[in-house]
């Protein structure tokens, strides 16, 4: 685990998230996740597949208490973030950057105030208002952009861009964070194959340049396989299978979707 | 199949029929009604043409030579007051319409409270607003203006908190999710989704207050109003239409100006 290099990195505790025993029941006696437990740790992907309605999104979201969950315990870089609330969760949240299908960018703002607003958790009201980002901030910022190929777009307008360019925003947004994990809800849905792959590439390019344990909910089977080290299977609330995409066979896949005449 | 086999079709049943009948017959009788209360004098009716008649050959010449010494100063007072009035509204008018928005202040006994004093607002009347401020800080501009501002409190608000109420959900949980404090949140997620509709709000508003406040001199409140007021009372009809055509003008002038910014904004 930690090596004493005297190197800035090293000298930190590996990223990781750990999730334990993660029941959410939006009504009494129903839940829709039951008794969740896994750990991603270092520089990781890990996607979690399972059909529409088993809960992925509700699961990535009782990870950063988006949605409170019913019990169990969630650990980011080792410290329990369930029971936390008001600033100390606000504090929390920004070791957890979200990546969304919707992208949820603001559209009016430009791309770099929205990738800016990774920031917000760091810089006060003040600061966000009038506008005064940390020189630093901005340096990153425009270097991020820079990386995933936005150097040209930092002045126009999230609306104007199209759904690749706006996963990328979404993406930046999330890294400027420095998060210790990071989440993305199905991050592929709203865009055509070809982006998907693109975004994914991005995805998992930066969260190992970063050095950032990521999760993925996708539906996409082949997209997961191509681009992750590990796979979670989720059905009915629960996990059925947990491992490497090699292992991941047309029985598992037949008992977390179900029926099997679309494995032909 | 016979000839006799076909299908029934009616849009009302005989139940919905009557409905309708009875509402008609509601409606004829409350106009038998009104008639008789507003007692229409027929003698004051047919002689209403030569009335108006008179009236704009008492009018004219308009008197425009009046304008320097007695019009352009109520004027200029009445669009001071219309514009500080919509100033004063929108500074009073934010708070309450994001307390009235039920997407940002989760507590209903707030959002309730938020709609009370928006109804308040508006439920009473200009001219009433003016009449009471009238009594509490005597006749003026001072009085004219928090009538105007406290009487657009229930539009702007209501219709701000409409727009903050249709924002996208979506930004707003991204940057909840990075760890916004509440403010920040507001500031660049609410507010840029938002600022387009409340800027067409209150030029809107201050479209109307022009308008408004031309009107409200009448009861003492300041501005043009008050000369209009004092032109009829002494029988002075060539100043009578030069406040008219003068008040007409400035509308017009306002709502073109509002119309251009608008377009601009939105």
């Amino acid at each position: 685990m930690t090596t004493r290099t005297g190197n800035a990195l090293a000298a930190q505790p590996e990223r990781s998230l750990r999730v334990e025993h993660l029941v959410k029941a939006y009504q009494p006696g129903k839940p829709v996740l039951n008794d969740i437990s896994f750990e991603v740790r270092g520089q990781n992907s890990v996607a979690i597949i399972g059909p529409s309605g088993t809960g992925k999104s509700t699961l990535i979201r009782c990870v950063n208490k988006l949605i409170p969950p019913t019990s169990g315990a969630v650990f980011v870089s080792g410290e329990n973030i369930s029971r936390l609330s008001g600033r100390a969760l606000r504090h929390a949240r920004r070791k957890i950057g979200m990546v969304f299908q919707e992208f949820n960018l603001v559209e009016r703002l430009t791309v770099m105030e929205n990738v800016l607003c990774g920031r917000l958790g760091y810089v006060s009201v003040w600061q966000a208002w009038r506008r005064t980002y940390p020189q630093d901030d901005i340096d990153r910022a425009f270097a991020l952009l820079e990386s995933i190929g936005l150097a040209d777009f930092v002045h126009q307008r999230a609306d104007s861009l199209s759904g690749g360019q706006r996963q990328r925003v979404g993406i930046a947004r999330a890294i400027m964070q420095e998060p210790h994990v990071l989440l993305a809800d199905e991050p592929t849905s709203s865009l055509d194959p070809k982006t998907s792959v693109e975004i994914m590439e991005v995805l998992v390019q930066l969260s190992e340049v970063h050095r950032i344990p990521l999760i993925i909910n996708i539906h996409d089977v082949e997209l997961a396989r191509r681009f992750t080290s590990r796979i979670i299977g989720l059905s009915q609330g629960g996990i059925v299978f947990d491992g490497p995409p090699a292992e991941l066979s047309n029985d598992h896949l037949k008992t977390i979707y179900g029926g099997e005449a679309w494995l032909q | 199949m016979t000839t006799a086999d076909h299908y029934r079709w009616q849009r009302f049943t005989p139940r919905e029929r009557l409905a309708r009948f009875a509402v008609f017959l509601g409606f004829a009788v409350a106009l038998a009604a009104s008639m008789r209360t507003v007692e229409v004098i027929p003698e004051f009716l047919y002689d209403a043409p030569t009335q108006v008649l008179d009236l704009f050959k008492r009018m004219w010449p308009i008197e425009y030579s009046y304008y320097p010494e007695g019009v352009h100063h109520a004027l200029v007072e009445t669009l001071h007051i219309a514009s500080l009035g919509t100033l004063l509204a929108i500074v009073m008018a934010i708070p309450v319409g994001i307390l009235g928005a039920s997407n940002i202040v989760r507590v209903p006994a707030l959002n309730w409270l938020a709609k009370l004093i928006l109804v308040s607002s508006r439920s009473v009347n200009t001219l009433v607003w003016a009449l009471l401020f009238v009594a509490v800080f005597g006749p003026g501009a001072l009085a004219g203006t928090i009538c105007i501002a406290f009487r657009s409190i229930g539009f702007v608000g209501k219709l701000f908190a409409e727009a903050l109420e249709e924002c996208d959900p979506g930004p707003i949980e991204a940057l909840t999710a990075a760890g916004a404090p509440w403010p920040s949140v507001f500031l660049k997620g609410f507010w840029p989704q938002a600022a387009p509709a409340f800027w067409g709000i209150a030029l809107f508003r201050w479209d109307i207050n022009v308008r408004e406040s031309a009107v409200i001199g009448l009861v003492g409140a300041g501005g043009i109003g008050m000369v209009l007021d004092t032109a009829m009372n002494l029988f002075h009809w060539d100043r009578v239409a030069l406040v008219l055509l003068s008040i007409f003008s400035v509308v017009i002038i306002a709502e073109l100006v509002v119309t251009n910014i608008r377009k601009r904004i939105i």
